[in-house]
């Protein structure tokens, strides 16, 4: 396994823990994000940037516009103001399947696995610069074939680090909750990207994936790929995670190492709501009083 | 009337000319709704601007049947680009609409005085196609097995089942390859395909040009086969019926359309011949003469439906693959 990524891990140490640090190498720096539906302001991300070659997760409470700001970065929901440079190219106001193509490759929180493909076709259909998706290359097999056994090589091989191999024949449909979640982060990585972004890869999960499922994602990490993800499983946030950053009602409130940041009282305030630990009476005081209590 | 004529009749009908041009016109929806999930109401239109590309070329502007043919091809996928800009980017239910309002502005602008120089009004376009028979090899009425055909008939519906082959080829190939994967994929989830970096609009207005230039092929044999292109014929009614030949084939499937226009006139003819046969020899007889050409649409219909509740996936479609239907 290489170990490219740890001068890039190591190097956070030094980032100071707040929310919209600058960090050492972004690959992504989003400024001014701001999406409201109607009078909720759902986004309003100030700055974020995020370390290239990490493990970073996004959490929050419900509501915290957490999917909502991936589905901005990615160009599946435009945003009514703000801009985003990811690996230094502007992708405000770029379409989805173009942020794909630049490298930023995302999953959905309801696995979108295409049930009617095949674990093989599903995977190959990762795959970029494809011959053989050109309308008149497509009826000359001869044209395409050899790239796609290279394609399906590159797929078993990712399969069979997912324990899907066994599976390529079958319909994706066919396959556990678990099972889908894990092919569409294969299929994912079929993109090549540079940087991708999971939404709650551990929903649905039976917790005896969950162990292969962090490994992959560690090995996803050291192929060189920066991981953003949004969970809600602390345990998983604090097990693998180089770096935390925390959403609520829209706006960045905390950044740091997993530990660092759940121990914020920012961050406790925002999950179970403000003072929950102090009397009514005194909540004027609470907030300078004791900070480090929690 | 004896019973052996009818069957004949259905027969003739089955491999004949009505089941060439909705076999034709059904391989086209096939792409575009059975593989790419587009929902296009309005096929009749790139049938009838296909049929008038030609005829008006060559009975009006009196060009070659060839140049009429490319005309008629060029119409097609202008109106594809037409229709697809504008709403693929939209919902599905948006392209129906488009579609199906298309069709009939289009078959009205047909048959309307203003034009009628042109397009011939109500009575549309006849005789034009001369030149299409002077290539006929048939010297005479050909009889396969019990199918009778005349002359003209026999040479029309040899082109139109030639047409057929290649179409079903060129679908196959094309759905066998990463062309055709994609398209499969976008009528699972659009959104998935985007997020793996495959422009999903510019697949859409391909599956729809496709479909569109195949079905057209559907309209000149309309033109040609009766010499003569009625504005009428265009209605919604052409539409509906190939979606009943392709979803009684079964939807994409490449011989579904084939095997689904076949099985669709053969009944449809035999019912009627039947009941004919039977209302004038008196074995039914509470039904009128004249009321069968409305009943055998009532049979079929409820066969369709019964089709639908017990076998919703066509004679060829794959029960499985439906099952797993997720939206």
């Amino acid at each position: 396994m290489p170990d490219d990524h740890r001068p890039l891990v190591e190097a956070l140490k030094d980032v100071p823990h707040e929310a919209g640090v600058a960090k050492p190498d972004p690959i992504l720096v989003a400024d001014d994000v701001m999406r409201h539906f109607g009078g909720l302001v759902a986004v309003d991300v100030d700055h974020v940037e995020i370390q290239r070659g990490t493990i970073t997760a996004l959490i929050g409470p419900n509501g915290a516009g957490k999917t909502t700001f991936f589905n901005l970065l990615t160009g599946f929901d435009r945003p009514n103001e703000g801009q985003w440079t990811f690996e230094g190219r502007q992708l405000a106001g770029v379409r989805p399947h173009k942020v794909a193509k630049y490298g930023m490759v995302r999953t959905f929180q309801l696995t979108k696995a295409l049930s009617r493909l095949t674990v093989m076709e599903n995977m190959r259909l990762g795959a970029q610069h494809q011959r053989g998706e050109k309308l008149f290359a497509s009826i000359f097999p001869f044209l395409w074939r050899g790239q796609e056994n290279e394609i399906s090589e590159r797929a078993l091989r990712l399969l069979e680090s997912f324990n899907l191999a066994q599976k390529q024949d079958d319909l994706a449909g066919s396959l556990s909750g678990g099972q889908r979640k894990l092919l569409e982060m294969a299929r994912a990585l079929m993109v090549r990207p540079d940087m991708i972004m999971l939404d709650e890869p551990m929903a649905g999960v039976n917790p005896a994936l969950t162990q292969s499922l962090l490994d992959h994602i560690r090995e996803v990490r050291a192929g060189g790929t920066t991981v953003l993800f949004v969970e809600h499983d602390m345990d998983m946030v604090r097990d693998i995670s180089d770096w935390v950053i925390v959403m609520s009602q829209g706006k960045v409130i905390a950044e740091g190492p997993p530990h660092d940041v759940m121990s914020n009282e920012a961050v406790i305030d925002a999950y179970l709501g403000t003072h929950h630990d102090k009397p009514l009476t005194d909540s004027g005081e609470a907030l300078t009083a004791h900070p480090e209590e929690v | 009337m004896d019973w052996s004529n009818v069957y004949s009749q259905a027969l003739t009908q089955g491999i004949g000319i009505q089941a060439v041009i909705f076999c034709l016109a059904a391989i086209g929806l096939n792409v575009q709704f059975g593989y790419t999930g587009l929902l296009n109401f309005g096929q009749s239109g790139f049938l009838a601007v296909a049929a008038y590309g030609l005829g008006v070329s060559i009975a009006y502007a009196g060009w070659s049947l060839w140049v009429g043919l490319l005309v008629g091809i060029a119409a097609a996928v202008l109106l594809a680009l037409l229709l697809g800009i504008p709403t693929l980017r939209l919902r599905a239910d948006y392209l129906a609409i488009v579609t199906i309002a298309a069709a009939e502005i289009l078959r009205l602008t047909f048959r309307s005085v203003t034009f009628d120089p042109i397009f011939g009004g109500s009575d549309g376009i006849n005789r034009f196609a001369d030149d299409f028979y002077r290539y006929n090899p048939y010297s005479g009425p050909v009889k396969i097995g019990p199918a009778d055909f005349s002359q003209n008939d026999m040479w029309i519906v040899t082109i139109g089942w030639i047409l057929v082959v290649i179409l079903s080829i060129i679908v196959f190939l094309l759905m066998r390859s990463p062309w055709g994967r994609v398209i499969k994929a976008i009528r699972e989830d659009e959104d998935a395909v985007r997020s793996l970096g495959k422009s999903v609009y510019s697949y859409k207005l391909q599956a729809l040009i496709i479909g569109g230039v195949m079905g057209c092929f559907g309209g000149f044999i309309a033109a040609i086969a009766l010499q003569s292109i009625q504005p009428d014929y265009y209605s919604t009614d052409l539409t509906f019926f190939a979606y009943a030949v392709l979803i009684l084939g079964g939807a994409a499937r490449v011989l579904g359309p084939i095997v689904g226009s076949v099985v669709f006139w053969f009944l449809l003819v035999l019912i009627d011949g039947a009941l004919a046969n039977a209302v004038s020899s008196g074995a039914i007889d509470f039904i009128r003469n004249d009321q069968v050409g409305q009943i055998r649409y009532w049979i079929l219909g409820i066969s369709l439906m019964l089709l639908m509740i017990y076998r919703p996936q066509g004679i060829l479609g794959d029960k499985k693959e439906l099952s797993l239907d997720a939206r």
